[in-house]
Order: C-alpha cells, then structure tokens, then sequence
C-alpha cells in the first residue's frame, strides 16, 4: 500500500477529472479506491448503448442519462463517504474559469477531442494547476503529465487536426473509399435529406463555370405526386449515371486516372419497383436491410443490394419519415441513414473501381467511430493515478510519460519515458510571438478571426487589438455602439481597418475565458499558392522541438504548421482546390478511420469516438532526444 | 449469447460494436462461447472478471470461499462495503451478484469447494483457468490435471502484492498466426509447465532476471494469506 505521506496528500487533495466515458469510469474507480475524498468530474455526454462494453458503472437502464450523474452514483456505493461532485456539463463552459480551476490540486483528462484538451489546457496553465492528459485507441494508450514550467504543455508539440479533403477529390475524382463516403454523406445525404438552404457542392464539376444552378435544384427535388420508387430511380440515374458521363466527357480530368463508369438503374434491377413491405424493426426503427432481408450487417453487399438498399432507404425516409426530410444531419446511430450512406457510397466505389465495404466498416468511418475496449482504459487510468500521486507528492524526478503498446517494444507493454522540457517557443506556454502571412488587401479581419483565432489557435471568444485600439471581441456586456463596430471590422480588409493592419503590424490576440494570449507578426505577401495555402494565410513561428519527422506517418497526420495539405491529396486535377474543412467534422483530435478493406487492426490509422488516443512521438523519438527534467 | 448461431445477434452487434473493430466479428464469436474458471477474488481478480465478463464471455465460475473481511473489501470493487449485504455469503458470491450486472449475456456462476481436488472432467468444462490467492502446491497439482487432458486448457496464474504483480501463463502446445507487412506467417509456441518453470535452479538462469521473481517464489512458499509484504528494489 502507499506509504503514509502519500496517503495523507491523497486524502487531503481536490481533484478534477474531465470525462466520464472510457477512461473516466475506470479512472472515477481507482481514485474511489486508491483512498481520494473529494472528487469532482465533468462529461456533458449521455450513456449509449454502445459504451456498455467497456463503460462499466453504466447499464441498459442507465441510457439516456447522465454520465457524469451516473458514475458519481456508481462509485458512491463504492464509497458512500467520499464528495463527488457532479456536473453534466460541457469544460468549455464560462462557469469552469481560471477561479474552478484553482481549486484543484491536480487535474486528469479523459477527453475525446482536440478542442477540449487545448481548452483545459490552457486553463490549467493560466491557474498553475498540473494536468495529466491520457487518450486511447484500441489497444493503445498513452498517459502525460504536464506540469507548467517544468514540463511540456500539452500544445507544446503541435496535435495532428482533423483530415479534410479537397473538393475535386470529393465531387470528380475519389480513389478512396472514405471520399465515397464522405460523397454520400455530406454531400448526397445532405442535399437529399438536409437543410435545401445549405450550399451543396454536389453538382460541382472540375471544370464547371458557372453552371445553372436552377437545373440542378430540379433535379433532387421530388416533384409533385411523383411515385417514390420512380423518383428514386431518377436520383439514381442522375448521380450515377449522368453526373458520371458529364464528368467523362471532360477528357482532361482522366489522362492520368482510371475513368469511371455510369450506372443506370434500369441496368442493375430491370424489375420495375423494389418489394416494400414496409419492414420496422422490433424497435420501431425502420430499416431498408430489415425489409429486404439483408441480416448481417458485416455482409460486403454486390452492386444490386446496395442499388436496392439505396432506393428502400430513400423510399423509407420519404413515406416513414416524411418530417425529417430537409432537416436531417448524419447520425452515425440513425439506421437508416447508415444503410443510405452505405449503399451510396458503394454504388460510387464500384464505378470508381474502389472497393465496396459492409454497413459495418461503413459506419465506422462514416461515423469517426474509434475502437475501444475495456482493459487499455483501465491500464491507461491506473497510470494516471500513479502520476496524479506523484504531482501530489511533488515527486518531479519521477514524472512520466507512459504508452501503452498492442505489441512489446523492447520487451515492454508499458514504456515510460521522462516528459520533455517545456517548448522554449510554444506559443501556448512561453511567450513567442507568431508570424503570420496574408494579403492585407484581399483579407478580411472575418477571414483571420474564423481560420486562425479561431481554428488554428483554438479560442473561443478572442479580443484582437492592434496597439492599443480594439479591432474585434466577443462578449455578452458589449455596448451596442461597439458590437456594430467589431461587425463592420470583420467585413474589412485588414489594411482598411479604423486602426490599419499592413506588414510590421503586431496583433495581440487574447482569449479571457482560457486567460491566454499571444502575439503575431503580421508580414504582408502578394501571391499564395491555391492549392498549398488555400485559405491565403501561413501561420507560422512555432517550431517543433525535435525535428524528426514520423516514419510511421499516418494517413492525415500531415499537420505540422499551418495550412499545408496532406502530401497524398495534393492530386493533378484541374480546377479549384477547395478544402471541404468540415469534412470529417471530427469531434476527434485524430484523422479518422480509414478502413479501407475492412481491416480491424490498423496501427497507422489514428481514429477517434469515446476514447482517443494522440500518438503524436513515434517510438524512435523515445530513444533519442530525450530531454530529462 | 451467441450459442450456436453462427452470426452474432443483433443484440451483442449493438453492445460489442467498439470491440468488435479491435478484434473483429470472430474472435468475438470464439469469446462468447468461452468458459473461464476463476479462483480467489481479490482485487487483481475483480479486474480480470470486470473486463472479460464485458468482453462478452460465455461463462465465468467464480471459486473463493472465504467470508467477507475489511482486506477484501479494500481493493475489490465488486463487493459492496454495506454490512447486511455481505452477510453471510461468501467473497464469490458477492462477486458474482456484480459481476452479472456488468453483462446480462454472460453467464456468471459460483463453485464451492476446494478446487484442487476435483478431476479432469470438471477442469474439462473450461477453456481457461485463472488461479489466485492460491498456494504453490495447489497451483502445480490443477496445473498438472489440465495438462493430463486432451483438450488444452489455457493456465494462469496471478498475484498482486503491493505494488508489484506477477503473472504465469501455461499455454502449452500454441499455434497462431503472425501477421506482418507482407504475408501472414504460422508460429508456434511451447510453454514449460508450471512445475517445471519454477524448478528451474536459479543458477541456470540469465544473468538479468528481474529481482521480483526470486521474491515471489520466496513468498509462494509461505500461505497465500501474507497482505503487506513490501518489497524495497
């Protein structure tokens, strides 16, 4: 057991834990065991079925509610006389400020997403309060401690972001499965069964000038009493069929690629309507696979099946659910839009020559679905009470970073190696300065705010000055003269700004609520190259601390500054080159899953859903520049 | 729970989903009609049972006769520290009553008796064994029955003590499959018996054996009931 010092730290500390899923569960226990009395835990989650293989202080009755409410239940039975506290709510919220978390003597992450470990991040930095950060994937898992002013801060090495692809690769040329999926799900499904006011890029072409966009409403928009086996058919035919031959006749595009195939309806099911028998699952769901038969859903359906379940699914959405037409986003738990998406995407990989998948592997990287079992995430929260004690204890010489490996590497499953120094220029923690190049005349002050403030830096509600004028800020007590004035700026360009932002400019931008700030250079450039730097702005000044690059590079862990886009997508098509960035609108720190030919294991992919894992060293940077305490 | 169908129900598709894409859909089959036999709840053991009644098993046997005590309790989170709720029943029956909870699907049961002592054909009934809190001799005497059956058995034993553990594993004849890069390559593996492995004299060993292994077969000697032994590397 522990010695008696150890004991008293543990019994007389306040502790934090983010997230009451995977890890949280296992974590929530130890802690109750291993003698902590006053725990506090925040997940503004609710329980789902598929979290009961691994989060186990919840049950079937359990879902719906709350996970944090749930698990505090749990572990009191455990332990009626300890204090937990607990708060179904989201980190980001204002109520969690730099005062929470002062209170603490140590905080643990068990979080699923970039965004929120950056956010606790910076609040633990800005309060002096130790965070230790975890994450898991499968059988992988990895446990830091970050310590300020000692130790790394958890944005001192930059974090992959989430995989986006081009537009083209998209609309024109997918030679992946997950670009059919993404086809089908953001764009097919969307159009079909979203908000008719969004932007859709369905009917983008590579080389399309200023194509009607009349035609193109018409075409998805179900006219008039028209028979919904017919009306299928007709969308089929179109995103399919025709959609595949206009893009042929552009020569251009496949000199150097295989060319696709149209696929008519009439061709793959000459019978005229589908059977409907209108088949609703035990549950109530209805379900295109229930009513055709179709039971196992690892099954990898032929072109016929998918081209049946895409025309029942359509059909099931318009005559079972007719409310949710024009309003429905994918939900990777709703049936029937999986069974859609599926059979949409494969019906385009089998005109692309890709290979089709099973509803299964569809969804997983439909849905960024990370794989997970129970035993990673109870290792992964007994190292994270070690280190916990261990900052309790002011124990600094024994901190460490621990992974969790599938396989043994030098004949260990559990590798631990001593944290890193902090980044000298981590934007986060020292105090280096940013450089950023833009066109000052082309640029908008939205542009920066939405792209860079927002997006690369991470924070929630900036104020940007320039000296000491107040370009931009957020807030609820603004004075009404002041928010018309932020509003206008934002629709400026940045060297028409009442306070003028050229090259030499230095910005500081803040963020309250994170109590952090930073400074960036602003550096003025004509030209940007549209494919390489398609947002007109290079955000740069951060350097890595070890310059190796990783051998072992994932598919979408291309991110190490600013807006270069992964080697692999940069394809000789013709035309614009925008990036679809809410793509993959991973609510994951990692690219997603990319399984490709319904591969279980697959140790390059880093994928996300309840437990994450940023493998962001390789092995090989363990045994080198390892900088001691 | 999976029986014999061939396909998994849509039931254990929904709750094995996440694990189901680390292992895939046939391990998960071979899982759920596996049968464990777990001997001596403490907390190590109360870990074990969590995960692999989760993983969706087909049956756990749980053996530990002993009544409730404060030692118990401190690091097993399966039994509940209410005084009326322990009494009278045994650590495997408070166990169990939890661990059922965990999966409705998985079959979780209560052995009495002294284990060692009973035959093949009850050993024959499992695909694996777990043996804690469980004396040297006794875990060479089941370790022998298993290997004297035609079916193989797969043998563990593990013991936690403070902050070190240790874990044996008998798997005796083992093939399986290695999967690199480019092929998929047949290995094969033979495990000493128990016996055997803790027989070798320690003059034969390598030079670099971790200093636990002589403490924990210094300590197997003595009762299995030793609760703090500390040991200082």
């Amino acid at each position: 057991m522990a010695t008696d010092e150890q004991l008293s730290a543990i019994k007389n500390s306040k502790v934090l834990m983010v997230g009451a899923g995977g890890i949280g569960c296992e974590l929530l226990k130890t802690l109750a065991l291993s003698g902590f009395q006053d725990i506090h835990i925040i997940d503004m989650d609710t329980i789902e079925v598929s979290n009961l293989n691994r989060q186990f202080l919840f049950r079937q009755s359990h879902v719906g509610q709350s996970k944090a409410k749930v698990a505090r239940d749990a572990v009191l039975r455990l332990r009626p006389y300890i204090n937990i506290t607990a708060y179904h709510a989201n980190v980001k919220d204002s109520q969690f400020n730099v005062d929470f978390f002062k209170e603490f003597d140590v905080v643990m992450n068990g979080l699923d997403n970039l965004d929120a470990r950056r956010h606790v991040n910076r609040l633990c930095l800005a309060a002096g309060v130790p965070l230790v950060e975890s994450g898991t994937t499968g059988f992988l898992g990895q446990v830091a401690i970050h310590v300020k002013g000692k130790t790394e801060c958890y944005e001192c090495q930059p974090k992959p972001s989430p995989k986006t692809y081009p537009v083209c690769t998209i609309t024109s040329t997918p030679s992946k499965f997950v670009h059919c999926i993404v086809w089908a799900k953001d764009l097919l499904f969307a159009k079909l069964f979203g908000d008719k006011n969004q932007d859709n890029d369905l009917n983008v072409r590579s080389s399309d000038v200023g194509t009607s966009l009349e035609d193109s409403q018409d075409v998805f928009e179900r006219r008039k009493d028209e028979d919904i086996g017919q009306y299928g058919r007709r969308i089929y035919d179109h995103v399919f069929g025709y959609n595949i031959e206009v893009a042929l006749s552009n020569e251009e595009t496949w000199k150097n690629r295989n060319k696709p195939r149209p696929i008519y309806s009439k061709d793959v099911l000459p019978e005229n309507s589908s059977q409907w028998n209108g088949n609703v699952r035990k549950d109530g769901d209805v379900s295109a696979m229930a009513s055709l038969g179709l039971k196992n859903p690892q099954d990898v359906w032929s072109l016929a099946e998918n081209s049946r379940v895409f025309l029942e699914a359509l059909k099931l959405f318009f005559v079972n659910r007719p409310k949710d037409i024009g309003n429905l986003t994918f939900d990777k738990d709703d049936q029937l839009a999986v069974e859609f998406v599926t059979a949409a995407a494969n019906i385009r990989a089998s005109s692309f020559g890709i290979t089709s998948n099973s509803l299964f592997e569809a969804k997983g990287v439909a849905g960024n679905i990370v794989h997970a079992v129970a035993t990673t995430n109870a290792i992964v929260a007994g190292l994270i009470v070690i280190e916990a004690i261990k900052v309790l204890q002011k124990d600094s010489n024994n901190y460490r970073m621990t992974y969790c490996l599938e396989h043994p590497a030098r004949k260990m499953l559990l590798l631990p190696a001593e944290p890193f120094e902090p980044n000298k220029s981590c934007y986060v923690c020292s105090e280096t300065p940013l450089s950023l190049e833009v066109n000052t005349c082309r640029s908008k002050l939205r542009d920066f705010v939405e792209k860079i403030v927002k997006v690369k830096l991470g924070m929630n509600f900036p104020l940007i000055m320039h000296g000491s004028q107040i370009l931009y800020e957020v807030g609820d007590d603004l004075d009404a003269d002041m928010v018309a004035i932020y509003s206008a700026n934002l629709e400026k360009v940045l060297c028409e700004l009442p306070s003028p932002v050229t090259s030499g400019t230095m910005l500081s931008i803040e963020d309250l609520q994170q109590e952090f700030s930073c400074t960036i250079n602003i550096k003025h450039r004509e030209e940007f190259d549209e494919e390489k730097e398609p947002d007109g702005m290079v955000l740069s000044g951060w350097t890595q601390p070890s310059a190796e690059k990783n051998k072992n590079e994932p598919a979408g862990n291309g991110e190490n500054t600013s807006n270069a886009l992964p080697a692999e997508e940069t394809e000789n098509a013709t035309g614009k080159k925008r990036k679809l960035s809410d793509v993959s609108k991973a609510t994951t720190s990692d690219g997603s899953g990319l399984a490709e030919s319904g591969n279980h294991n697959q140790l390059e992919s880093l994928d996300e859903d309840d437990d994450d894992l940023i493998m962001s060293d390789n092995l090989e940077s363990l045994t080198k520049k390892k900088r001691p305490l | 729970m999976g029986g014999d169908e061939e396909q998994l129900t849509e039931q254990e598709t929904a709750l094995y989903d996440r694990q189901i894409r680390v292992w895939g859909a046939d391990a998960q089959r071979r899982l759920s009609k596996s049968h464990f036999l777990v001997h001596g709840m403490k907390g190590i053991v109360a870990e074990f049972c969590k995960n692999i009644v989760l993983a969706g098993v087909g049956s756990v046997t749980l053996v530990d006769d002993r009544m409730v005590t404060e030692e118990a309790l401190s690091a097993n989170f399966l039994i509940p520290p209410e005084e009326n709720a322990g009494r009278g029943k045994t650590l495997a029956e408070l166990c169990c009553d939890s661990l059922k909870e965990f999966n409705p699907m998985v079959l979780v049961s209560v052995e009495k008796g002294d284990v060692s002592t009973f035959g093949g054909e009850f050993f024959e009934k499992f695909d694996a064994i777990i043996l804690s809190s469980c004396s040297l001799v006794k875990k060479k005497l089941i370790n022998q029955k298993c290997r004297k059956l035609s079916k193989r058995i797969a043998f563990y034993t593990v013991d936690c003590r403070d902050s070190t553990g240790e874990i044996f594993v008998d798997l005796q004849n083992y093939k399986y499959s290695k999967k690199n890069i480019e092929e998929t390559v047949d290995c094969q593996l033979e495990y000493p018996s128990f016996e055997e492995a803790i027989s070798v004299p320690w003059t034969a060993l390598q030079r670099k054996v971790s200093k636990l292994y002589f403490a924990m077969r210094d300590c197997s000697s003595a009762t299995a009931d030793v609760p703090y032994a500390k040991f200082l590397f």
